[in-house]
C-alpha cells in the first residue's frame, strides 16, 4: 500500500507546478493548461483522502470539480478565441484592459 | 375652578403676527403689514384687559397647564403660564405700553426699507417678554429672557448695513449673557436643592428655611447667582454698558425694549424671586448697594451726554438703580410700582425724543437742537409732562412711585438712610439733566439747519438740507398723548398704599405690617417728600440757570473741573477700561492661542494632514492595479501562502 503522504506530496507538486506556471507563462493557454494542473494537483488529493478515510464524500468532491473544469474550458477556450480574433495576440502582458 | 382664562393667547397672538408679517411681509404691501401687526399687538392687549376684568373672579395665583415639556425623573417643566397681581401689572405694562409704541412705530418706521421686518421682530420681541411674565416656571421665564435678548439683538442692529449698530446689537447680546450665564447657574442649584424650577414649588420648599444671617448659604448664592442675570438684562453695575450703545436701534425700540420693558425684566426676576432674596441679607445688600450705585453713578454720566438718546439711556440705567435699590431694602411693590411709572414716562420720552428726531430729519445731537417749542408743541408738551414725572415733581407719575423708594429706604434702617441720601442727589441731579435736556432741545433759538436764519445759536453747522423742522404725523403724535395721561395720573393709583396693597399677596404680609407701622411716621414721610420737592425744583432752577439765563456757564465750568469733566464725557472710560481689562485680553487670547494656536496648527492641520497621508497611501496603493494579470494572480498566490501559512500556524500550535 502507497503511504497517504507520496499522493500528497505528489499532490502538492503539481499544484505547486501550475501555480509557477501561471505565474510565469505568458501565453494565455499555457495559463490555461497551468490551471488545470492546479485543480488536479488538488482531485488527487481528494481521492488520496477518500482512499486513505474510506470516505466517498471526496470522491464526489472530484467529480464535481471535473464537471466544473469541463464547463470553465469550455466557456475559457470560447474566450481565447475571441480574444485572439479581436487583439491577435495571446500574450497576457498585452491584454492589460482590466485595469481602470 | 373658574372657567380657563386662556392666558396663552396673549403671548401666541404676537407670534402669530411675527409669523405672518416675517414670513410674507417681503411681498404684501405696508398697510397689509400695519394691519397684521396692529391686528394682533392689539388682540393681545385687549385679552390682557380681559384678563384683568375677570381678575377678581378666579382664585389666586391662577395657573393654566398648556402642555408638557420636559418629564426627566422627578424634575418636570411644563409649558403652562402664571397669574398673580404682579403678573397682572406686568402684563398691562407691556401689552399696553407695547401696543401703544406698536401705533407710533407705524409713522416712526414707515419710510424704512425693512418695514415688515421691523414689525415682526417687534412682535416677535412681545411674545418672548410675555413668555418671560407669564411663565409658571423658571426655565419658561429664561426662555423668555433669552428671547427678549434675541429680540434685542435683531432689533438694536435693525440698520445692520451700519457698522455702528452691528456691533451695538453684538455688544448687548454678549454683555447680557454674561448675566444669563449667572442666572442659568443660579437655576442649576435651584434644581439641585428643590428638585424643581416651578414657582409654586420652589417656594413653597424655599418657605421652610430660616433667613441666612449667620453667614452666606446657597440661598445667598442662588441669589447673587439670579441678582448677576437681573445685572446683564436690566444695566445695573458692572454689566450697564451695553443699554447706551443700544440707542444705535431705532428710537420706538429703545422706547419699548431699552426703557419700557425688556430691560425691567430684571427686576421682575428679583421681585418674583424675593422668597429667595428675603431669605439672605447679605444678597439683599448687594442689590440695594449695586442699584444705588448704579442711579449715582449712570445720572452723573447722563449730565454730560450730548445725544439727546444717550441722556435718556443712562437716564434708563439710574432709574433702574432706583427700582433695585426698592427691591434692596425689601421694597418689592416700590420697585414694582416705579417700574410701572417709569414704563409711561420713559417710553414717553424716548417716543418724544423720536418724534424730535423724526421732526428734525434724523439729528439726535442736543448742541444743533433749540428752539423747537414753537415748530413742534405737541411734541414739547408732551415731553415736557415726561420731564416732570421722571424728575419727581407732584403730582406727575415719577414723584409718586421715587418717592416711595425713597422713603422705604429712608425707613429702613441706618444703612437705609445712606441709600436714601445718594437717592435723593440722584434724584437732583436726575432733575438737572433732564431740564438740561428740555431747555438745550426745545428753547432758546434753533441751531441746526438753515431755517435759522437770526444766527443767535448757530454753531456753524451744516444743515442737513431737511427743512424746517416739522411736527410728526398724528400716528406718531397720540401714542404721545396716551402715554403724557398715563404719565401724569398713573402714579396716583400709589397714594394710600393701594399698590403695595394690591401687590401684598404676592409679596407676603410683612411689607403691609411695615405699612402700617409707617403710619406712625407720617410727619417724618412728608418731611422727606418735601424735600424731595425741593431737590427736584432745585435741579429744575439749576438747569434753567446754567442753560437759559446764563448759556455761557455750562462751557466755564466745564473748564474749571477740566480732568473730571472730561472723565464724565467720556463715561468715566468705563468702556475703555473694559476693552482693556477684558476685550483686549480675550480677543487677543483667541487669536494667538484659540485662532493661530488650535485652529490654524491643531484642527486644521490634522485635517489637512489626514488628506495628504490618504493621497499619499491611495498614491503608493492605485499601482497595484496595473491590470496585468500575471501580477494580479502574483498578488493572490502571494495572499495565498500567507494564509495557507498561517493556518498551518495555527494548526501546529494547537
Amino acid at each position: 500500500m502507497v503511504p497517504l503522504s507520496y499522493y500528497l506530496v505528489l499532490g502538492g507538486f503539481l499544484f505547486a507546478c501550475g501555480v509557477a506556471g501561471f505565474l510565469i507563462k505568458r501565453n494565455i493557454i499555457t495559463i490555461f493548461m497551468s490551471i488545470e494542473l492546479m485543480l488536479n494537483g488538488v482531485n488527487l488529493s481528494f481521492v488520496a483522502f477518500a482512499a486513505h478515510w474510506h470516505a466517498l464524500a471526496g470522491q464526489v468532491f472530484v467529480f464535481f470539480v471535473m464537471v466544473v473544469a469541463a464547463a470553465e474550458s469550455a466557456v475559457g477556450l470560447a474566450i481565447i478565441i475571441a480574444v485572439y480574433r479581436t487583439r491577435e495576440t495571446l500574450n497576457v502582458d498585452q491584454i492589460n484592459l482590466l485595469k481602470l | 375652578m373658574t372657567s380657563s382664562l386662556n392666558l396663552w393667547l396673549i403671548p401666541v397672538l404676537p407670534l402669530a403676527g411675527a409669523a405672518i408679517n416675517g414670513f410674507l411681509g417681503k411681498k404684501s404691501s405696508r398697510t397689509a403689514v400695519t394691519t397684521i401687526q396692529l391686528a394682533f399687538s392689539g388682540a393681545s392687549f385687549a385679552w390682557a384687559l380681559y384678563v384683568a376684568a375677570r381678575f377678581s373672579s378666579v382664585a389666586l395665583p391662577y395657573q393654566e397647564y398648556l402642555a408638557h415639556w420636559i418629564r426627566s425623573g422627578p424634575f418636570t417643566a411644563d409649558f403652562a403660564f402664571y397669574l398673580d397681581q404682579l403678573t397682572l401689572i406686568m402684563l398691562l405694562v407691556v401689552t399696553g405700553v407695547g401696543f401703544l409704541i406698536h401705533i407710533y412705530a407705524i409713522g416712526y418706521m414707515w419710510e424704512e426699507e425693512g418695514f415688515y421686518r421691523f414689525f415682526a421682530y417687534l412682535n416677535l420681541f412681545m411674545f418672548f417678554m410675555l413668555m418671560l411674565i407669564l411663565s409658571n416656571s423658571y426655565l419658561g421665564m429664561f426662555i423668555g429672557w433669552e428671547g427678549v435678548g434675541l429680540a434685542s439683538y435683531l432689533l438694536i442692529g435693525f440698520w445692520f448695513t451700519k457698522d455702528s449698530a452691528a456691533s451695538a446689537g453684538k455688544k448687548a447680546f454678549i454683555v447680557t449673557r454674561i448675566g444669563d450665564c449667572g442666572f442659568l447657574i443660579a437655576l442649576f442649584l435651584l434644581i439641585q436643592h428643590f428638585g424643581s424650577l416651578n414657582f409654586t414649588q420652589v417656594f413653597d420648599r424655599v418657605h421652610p428655611y430660616a433667613a441666612e444671617t449667620g453667614g452666606a448659604g446657597f440661598l445667598t448664592a442662588i441669589a447673587l447667582l439670579l441678582m448677576l442675570g437681573a445685572c446683564g438684562k436690566s444695566a445695573q453695575i458692572p454689566l450697564y454698558v451695553w443699554l447706551p450703545d443700544a440707542m444705535e436701534g431705532p428710537t420706538p425700540v429703545s422706547a419699548l425694549i431699552h426703557a419700557a420693558t425688556m430691560v425691567t425684566a430684571g427686576v421682575y426676576m428679583v421681585s418674583r424671586s424675593h422668597l429667595i432674596f428675603e431669605r439672605s441679607p447679605m444678597a439683599l445688600t448687594v442689590v440695594a448697594v449695586i442699584g444705588t450705585l448704579t442711579a449715582f453713578f449712570a445720572s452723573t454720566i447722563g449730565i454730560a451726554q450730548t445725544d439727546i438718546k444717550k441722556v435718556l439711556a443712562y437716564s434708563t440705567v439710574s432709574q433702574l438703580g432706583y427700582m433695585f435699590m426698592a427691591c434692596g431694602v425689601g421694597a418689592f411693590s416700590a420697585g414694582i410700582f416705579h417700574l410701572m411709572t417709569h414704563a409711561f414716562f420713559k417710553g414717553l420720552l424716548f417716543l418724544a425724543a423720536g418724534s424730535v428726531i423724526h421732526g428734525i430729519g434724523g439729528e439726535q445731537d442736543m448742541r444743533k437742537m433749540g428752539g423747537l417749542r414753537s415748530y413742534i408743541p405737541v411734541t414739547f408738551g408732551t415731553m415736557g409732562i415726561a420731564t416732570l414725572a421722571i424728575s419727581g415733581i407732584p403730582p406727575f407719575a415719577g414723584f409718586w412711585s421715587k418717592d416711595e423708594i425713597l422713603w422705604k429706604a429712608f425707613s429702613s434702617g441706618p444703612a437705609g438712610r445712606v441709600y436714601w441720601l445718594i437717592g435723593l442727589i440722584t434724584a437732583f441731579i436726575t432733575s438737572f439733566y433732564m431740564f438740561r435736556l428740555i431747555f438745550m432741545t426745545f428753547f432758546s433759538d434753533y441751531r441746526g439747519g438753515h431755517v435759522d436764519e437770526d444766527g443767535q445759536g448757530s454753531h456753524g453747522h451744516d444743515a442737513h438740507g431737511h427743512g424746517e423742522p416739522h411736527e410728526s404725523p398724528m400716528v406718531m403724535l397720540v401714542p404721545l398723548m396716551i402715554l403724557a395721561f398715563l404719565a401724569t395720573v398713573g402714579g396716583l393709583v400709589g397714594i394710600g398704599d393701594r399698590f403695595e396693597h394690591f401687590l401684598a399677596p404676592v409679596f407676603g404680609s410683612g411689607e403691609v405690617a411695615a405699612a402700617a407701622g409707617e403710619a406712625a411716621s407720617r410727619g417724618t414721610e412728608f418731611l422727606l417728600m418735601g424735600i424731595s420737592i425741593t431737590v427736584a425744583i432745585l435741579g429744575l432752577v439749576l438747569a434753567y440757570v446754567l442753560y437759559i439765563s446764563k448759556p455761557y456757564l455750562p462751557q466755564k465750568i466745564a473748564d474749571g473741573l477740566n480732568g473730571f469733566y472730561t472723565a464724565v464725557l467720556n463715561k468715566y472710560y468705563v468702556d475703555e477700561i473694559y476693552a482693556r481689562l477684558f476685550v483686549k485680553p480675550l480677543v487677543e487670547g483667541s487669536t494667538r492661542i484659540l485662532w493661530h494656536g488650535v485652529d490654524q496648527k491643531v484642527i486644521d492641520n490634522t485635517v489637512n494632514d489626514a488628506a495628504d497621508g490618504a493621497r499619499k497611501v491611495s498614491d503608493e496603493v492605485r499601482h497595484m492595479q496595473s491590470g496585468n494579470l500575471r501580477s494580479y494572480a502574483s498578488w493572490i498566490a502571494a495572499a495565498s501562502a500567507v494564509m495557507i501559512a498561517y493556518m498551518i500556524w495555527v494548526g501546529v500550535g494547537r
